[in-house]
């Protein structure tokens, strides 16, 4: 929970920080904008100092809005305490005025803009929706629109006469500032040279950000951009780009000697530059990172540890030892057994150091049938096929027929022994997969006259009469679009269109809880693997952290700049995935409610995540047809797999994780060598200090595969416990 | 400016905002028409770009209705109704000016809830599993069956089944013509039988509907009709459905301005046209040397327990004399290996007599009857009548008789193609002569003996006497004297007569009959021997000769079949279940309505027929 408050309690500082400029000083607003700003690219050409010298007026900057927060709301204390610790003056507010207007009056620009902003304020004032004013407000600074034609070509003329080895670079700004320069434009009611501009510029652009492109060029009124939540997101967050130190030098020359404080206003303003040492980017080095609606994710953001080992298994003698099977549990274990199972526990840690400590994620404890079920598990191990290039799992399809409703979700049970489908009727059937049928527990008053001591109680309590091959269950009022089983298979889980997610029980195959707080669609839920907990994403881009016993969530995942279409737990349980339309991953810490890894590179939005088995490994797959692999430890895309021609809508690894299996839209699915993708990942220090990826195009060589449908979509995949593949789909005439 | 965005979004006109807010009674003025048009637009598309992502998320390729109603929904905005159905919406041009308007029409809501014809429910919702490719490899044989069948269907086969079905059900009776006609006709449809087949099976559906049950007939007619297309297993549903027709207290018939006597009445006579297509089937098998003995067996049983005289006469006869001889190759080889199949071929040789028999029995029996007209075409009256009445063995009554005549002809002419048409009735006395030589004493002794025999002595002498001029005429003294070495010469030189069996027994001479009829009785006490001791004393003696080229024709076809190779377990049964379509239907998903695995192996199977 407190990651939850703490996070709230995060952004609603940043909006603060946002809102008060703005609303209380237009003209402070501006110099504080304007004057640190307008600075730099005047100041010498130390661009190392840069970053710390814009790092030092931003706190300052966020210290005065606090304060100024503070006194409007009349917290005079709280106000003499920050200003006590930070130091500050008793008269800062007004001496950043004064400073403010000295500045402007050097800097004939925004003397100018101060005139543009005046003449905007009143409409501004107005507006109902504060917030989003605040947000667009920004634009309303910049000097004269109609110049911006003449200051991008500019630039673009600059960018093509640099050296090729910075040009790759340099030209990942041409994207952000041509989408804030439209923005601009738009806001500022200029409608026509909008058109024109974009209409003149669009070509240049790269054809992956086509979808947003298309997004923008529908916008023409400053009242659309109220609405849009896509310009909102690029409003509101950075652009981060990676650029080498020397490329960055060269283009800040170019705008101090140009003194095109435009751009560079929109550079500062907008975009985060992650600057780095060393040798610039290549062009398809640049490609396989960007994408993503707000450009690459940060370096730093990609540094902090990730405990991707796995979870020592419980100790289960397979022989009918009662005292060792008592001895598995972490917690509330019988005290005589504890240092028996310690001395177990720190064996195996010492031989994975990256795996998260046994308590770090409080699991529920084991039941007697979940080490039954694991007994069964390691029985089946023992017969699992080792996979290879050489030897190809067999694969059934699981055929959806008469699915006119629309078969949205599907999932398996790990055991393979049932199978269940979200509907576009917003039913969810579950059908077994095996001869044996589905049964009801039966009713309380019959459940009364079981003879509660016999052996066979479990079988008792079933009602024959309600055996069948299938159960539909009813509750949602959307469609189904996410659907999982709990491991110990007496729940499921599904998300829908109505903004909530069900859970069911598998033993009277009625609704248990209903869990509310999406209040948009839900696109996808997963259990975790060690169940009780479970995460879920939808329209609202925040993902929920839930436990079934909890009717709130747990963790609040916020970040995501649109939706979250697909979710998943780590193997662990102490980290989920989340895939967006963003184009984004991002892996979040179950613990603290951290986003401890993003992942950009992806040119569509993403449905479809798959842990590798191991826990070190990510793969992804989007709506652009490609998976990527990724590599948790070190925060790097180590893969590219290239060759379906339609979304992916399903990734699994094989139980040992030598084979990837993908499935599309596209009626195929297909076979990767993930042992060679993970072979060939090389780990040398420089490539994971600075991030950089050389992806060899080698997918025909991964590709061990492709296995084509009768024209059903794959929307699902899974490997049983011996390695034979599954896949479903519905069968579309 | 405006120029590009015409040609990147959907552009709602000015002036269409205009005529849209004077329907509702506003008056707008330009620039407020202007300013509305555009921002209609942007929310157009907005709502188009939001829909897309429900779209997405239910894994579909096709925006539907449903997915902008739930933009809207989601947007606060009302839905949009009535836009809801699976079907293409008919987008019309208007006939004056360039106006183009979707179709919509009325519908009577009171006529549509008290409807009789409750649609039945949609085909449950299921899973089915199929081992697709083993060890990542791809199953030669696919076990689901389903989707294989289905995408043996190229584009072009599905418009035509679609362009056929909708001009048969639709309105325009010229169309329906035209379409009839070339089912009729097309030689390359056999992929879609299995279609056609269900939805004719629809009948059933449509009871209420006097039209479509006649279109649907007519369809039947036409397949049945054309020559290109072996019916197999679909014929039982096909019979299905017309009986149907015939049987059933349809619904139209509850009104009695419908006409549906007629109905019935065409549906009767297609009954005679499936009549035929069964007994070709049974043909087919006979004249199959890979087929095991046991399924000659069961056409030999079929063709004289259910089709009476006629079948027998059509199927079993003309097809005797190249039979024959692989019969007896098999009867003669005596191995121990052979034991088993030699068994079989005991049974075969059995039915055959039985059906002999029966065969001159009732072609005796109806000399008198209808003797002069066998020698005529529309024999198939005949076919009728013995249809119906073969239970009893009664006449059969006179009106259907009268009223078939008509029809039948009718259907002859429409099956023209079938190698069926060119059969000619033989005469009684040739055919016996021939039979006889195929079977000697045994088929003379049964004959006599049958009872069927005895209860028609009331054959007065005076209608026999023109009659038995014809039978028998060959079977004369001098005949009998030849009869054993007939057999082996038969044996011997039985591959040439494969070629042309009909000719090959020398013309019946038109001699006295009653010598004939007297030596087969007298025969019958000459010889006591079972069809079976016959039988195996002729073995023993053609044994005794050098096996003959014939020896090898029958083993060679029966046995050398896996070095061809073809699979034995091909023999037993093709691994088309007989299941009528409709039990498929519920299983498959369709194709536009209709779904039923097509599996040619009709064409397999006459690709493994080996000449003899």
């Amino acid at each position: 929970m407190a990651a939850v408050q703490g996070g709230l309690v995060d952004a609603v500082e940043e909006k603060d920080i946002k809102t008060e400029p703005s609303s209380d000083g237009i003209g402070n607003n501006n110099a504080n904008d304007g004057g640190p700003l307008s600075a730099s690219p005047s100041s010498s050409a130390s661009a190392g100092s840069n970053k710390s010298s814009a790092g030092a007026p931003e706190d300052q900057q966020t210290l005065l809005a606090v304060l100024q927060f503070l006194k409007k709301n009349k917290l005079t204390e709280s106000v003499d305490i920050l200003r006590r610790e930070a130091g500050l003056p008793e008269d800062s507010l007004d001496l950043k005025g004064g400073d403010s207007s000295g500045l402007l009056s050097c800097h004939h620009h925004l003397v100018l803009n101060a005139h543009l902003t005046e003449t905007f304020s009143p409409t501004a004032a107005g507006e109902d929706q504060p917030d989003v004013n605040v947000v667009l407000s920004a634009y309303s600074q910049q000097g004269d629109p109609k110049l911006y034609p003449v200051y991008y070509s500019g630039l673009k003329r600059f960018i093509e006469s640099v050296l090729d080895c910075h040009r790759a670079e340099l030209s990942q700004v041409f994207y952000p500032l041509f989408v804030h320069m439209y923005l601009e434009l738009v806001y500022n009611n200029y409608e026509s040279e909008a058109k024109a501009f974009f209409e003149k510029y669009t070509g240049d652009q790269e054809c992956y950000y086509e979808d947003d492109l298309r997004i923008l060029s529908s916008l023409s009124k400053r009242e659309h951009m109220r609405g849009n939540e896509t310009l909102l997101d690029f409003r509101t967050s950075k652009f981060v780009l990676r650029i080498s130190r020397d490329s960055y030098q060269l283009l800040k020359r170019h705008l101090q000697e140009r003194q095109n404080n435009q751009i560079w206003n929109i550079i500062q303003e907008h975009l985060y530059i992650d600057i780095f040492d060393g040798m610039p980017r290549s062009k398809s080095q640049i490609d396989a990172m960007s994408g993503s609606l707000a450009g690459e994710g940060k370096r730093e953001a990609n540094k902090a540890k990730v405990y991707y080992g796995l979870l020592k298994e419980p100790e289960i003698e397979l022989p009918l030892d009662d005292e060792d099977e008592e001895a598995e549990n972490e917690e509330g274990k019988p005290k005589k057994k504890k240092p028996k199972k310690d001395s177990m526990g720190s064996k195996s840690k010492k031989q994975d150091p990256h795996a998260p400590s046994q308590t770090r994620i409080p699991l529920p404890e084991l039941k007697d049938s979940d080490k039954l079920d694991k007994i069964m598990y390691m029985k089946e191990a023992t017969k699992r096929i080792r996979l290879g290039p050489d030897n190809l799992p067999s694969i059934c399809f699981y055929s959806f027929l008469n699915a006119y409703q629309g078969l949205t979700a599907v999932d398996f049970t790990d055991d393979s022994s049932l199978i269940a489908g979200g509907f576009a009727d917003s039913t969810v059937r579950v059908w077994s997969v095996t001869p044996k049928k589905l049964r009801k527990v039966k009713s309380a008053a019959d459940l009364n006259l079981i003879d509660k001591e016999s052996d066979d109680v479990l079988e008792r309590i079933m009602d024959e009469k309600t055996a069948s091959e299938s159960k539909i269950l009813y509750g949602h009022s959307g469609p189904v679009y996410g659907i999982s089983f709990s491991p110990d298979r007496n729940y499921l889980l599904s998300s829908s269109e109505d903004g909530t997610v069900r859970l069911w029980s598998l033993q009277t195959f009625t609704c248990l809880v209903g869990y509310k707080g999406h209040n948009y669609p839900v696109w996808d839920t997963h259990f975790s693997p060690h169940g009780y907990y479970f995460i879920s994403g939808g329209h609202d881009r925040v993902a929920r952290l839930w436990a079934t016993d909890h009717y709130q969530p747990l963790r609040m995942f916020s970040g995501h700049l649109a939706d979250i279409t697909c979710t998943r737990f780590h193997p662990n349980s102490n980290y989920v995935a989340t895939g967006s339309s963003d184009r984004t991953i991002r892996l979040w810490d179950v613990l603290n409610g951290n986003c401890v890894r993003i992942f950009t590179g992806h040119k569509g939005p993403i449905h479809a995540l798959a842990f590798s088995p191991n826990g070190k490994f990510l793969a992804s797959g989007a709506t652009d047809g490609r998976v990527l692999l990724w590599d948790i430890g070190n925060g790097m895309m180590f893969g590219e797999l290239k060759g379906h021609t339609d979304s992916i809508y399903s990734l699994r690894f094989s139980r040992d994780g030598e084979i990837l299996a993908s499935g599309s839209m596209d009626n195929t699915v297909r076979l990767w060598d993930a042992l060679k993708a993970f072979d060939d990942l090389e780990t040398d220090d420089f490539t994971a200090a600075t991030g950089h990826v050389h992806l060899q195009d080698n997918s025909q060589e991964l590709l061990l595969g492709t296995y084509v449908s009768k024209s059903t979509p794959v929307i699902h995949l899974h490997f049983t416990r011996r390695n034979l593949l599954l896949a479903a789909g519905s069968y579309n005439p | 400016m405006a120029d590009r965005d015409e040609r990147r979004f959907a552009e709602v006109s000015r002036e269409s905002v205009k005529l849209m807010a004077e329907s509702a009674g506003a008056e707008l003025g330009d620039d407020v028409a202007a300013l509305l048009a555009e921002d209609v637009c942007y929310r157009l598309r907005e709502a188009t770009q939001s829909s897309s992502q429900f779209m997405r998320h239910a894994k579909r390729r096709k925006l539907t209705v449903e997915d902008f109603n739930r933009a809207l929904r989601w947007s606060n905005v009302e839905a949009v109704c009535g836009y809801g159905a699976q079907d293409a919406l008919p987008f019309r041009p208007a006939k004056e000016g360039e106006l183009f308007f979707i179709e919509d029409r009325d519908i009577n809501l009171v006529e549509l809830a008290l409807a009789t014809n409750i649609p039945k429910g949609c085909a449950e919702t299921m899973v089915r599993v199929n081992v697709s490719y083993l060890d990542g490899k791809g199953n030669l044989e696919p076990q689901g069956t389903v989707p294989s069948a289905v995408q043996s269907l190229s584009d072009d086969l599905l418009k035509y089944y679609q362009q056929i079905t909708r001009a048969i059900l639709g309105e325009d009776p010229h169309l329906m013509k035209v379409a009839l006609l070339d089912l009729q006709s097309n030689s390359k449809i056999a992929a879609l039988l299995p279609y056609f087949v269900y939805v004719i099976s629809g009948v059933k559906s449509v009871s209420h509907d006097l039209e479509q049950l006649n279109r649907l007939l007519h369809m039947v007619k036409s397949l049945v009709q054309n020559p290109y297309l072996y019916l197999g297993s679909y014929v039982r549903s096909l019979v299905s459905s017309v009986m149907y027709c015939i049987l059933e207290p349809l619904a139209a018939s509850i009104n009695p301005l419908n006409d549906h006597w007629t109905l019935r009445d065409y549906a009767a006579l297609l009954l005679t046209g499936l009549y035929h297509q069964i007994l070709l089937s049974l043909q087919k098998v006979l004249s199959d040397p890979v087929r095991p003995l046991c399924s000659h067996y069961g056409a030999v049983v079929g063709s004289t327990l259910w089709g009476g005289r006629c079948a027998v006469e059509r199927v079993l006869f003309p097809h005797l004399p190249a039979y024959w001889a692989n019969l007896q190759a098999v009867l003669d080889d005596y191995s121990v290996s052979n034991a088993q199949v030699k068994a079989d071929g005991h049974k075969v040789y059995g039915a055959i007599l039985v059906a002999v028999e029966r065969l001159l029995k009732m072609k005796a029996l109806s000399q008198p009857a209808d003797g002069g007209s066998s020698g005529q075409p529309g024999s198939a009256v005949g076919v009728v009548g013995y249809r119906v009445s073969s239970p009893g063995l009664s006449p059969p009554p006179e009106p259907l008789s009268e009223a078939a005549l008509g029809i039948a002809s009718h259907l002859q002419a429409g099956g023209a193609g079938c190698p069926w048409e060119e059969w000619t009735p033989v005469p009684l006395p040739a055919m016996y002569c021939e039979l006889y030589s195929f079977f000697g004493d045994s088929l003379a002794v049964r004959f006599s003996t049958g009872p069927g025999f005895g209860s028609y002595p009331p054959c007065p002498p005076s209608q026999l006497g023109d009659a038995r001029k014809e039978p028998c005429g060959p079977a004369s003294n001098p005949d009998t004297a030849r009869k054993m070495p007939q057999l082996t010469a038969n044996l011997n030189i039985s591959p040439r007569q494969d070629g042309s069996p009909r000719t090959d027994p020398p013309p019946p001479s038109l001699a006295s009959t009653g010598p004939g009829r007297s030596l087969a009785r007298s025969s019958s006490s000459s010889s006591s021997s079972s069809s079976v001791q016959r039988s195996k004393s002729s073995l023993s003696r053609s044994g005794q000769r050098p096996a003959g080229p014939s020896r090898d024709v029958f083993p060679k076809a029966r046995f050398t079949s896996p070095q061809t190779g073809l699979p034995t377990t091909f023999a037993p049964t093709p691994p088309v279940p007989a299941v009528p379509p409709r039990a498929y239907a519920h299983k498959l998903p369709v194709i536009g309505r209709v779904g039923k695995p097509v599996r040619r192996w009709a064409c397999s199977h006459y690709s493994l027929h080996l000449p003899l």
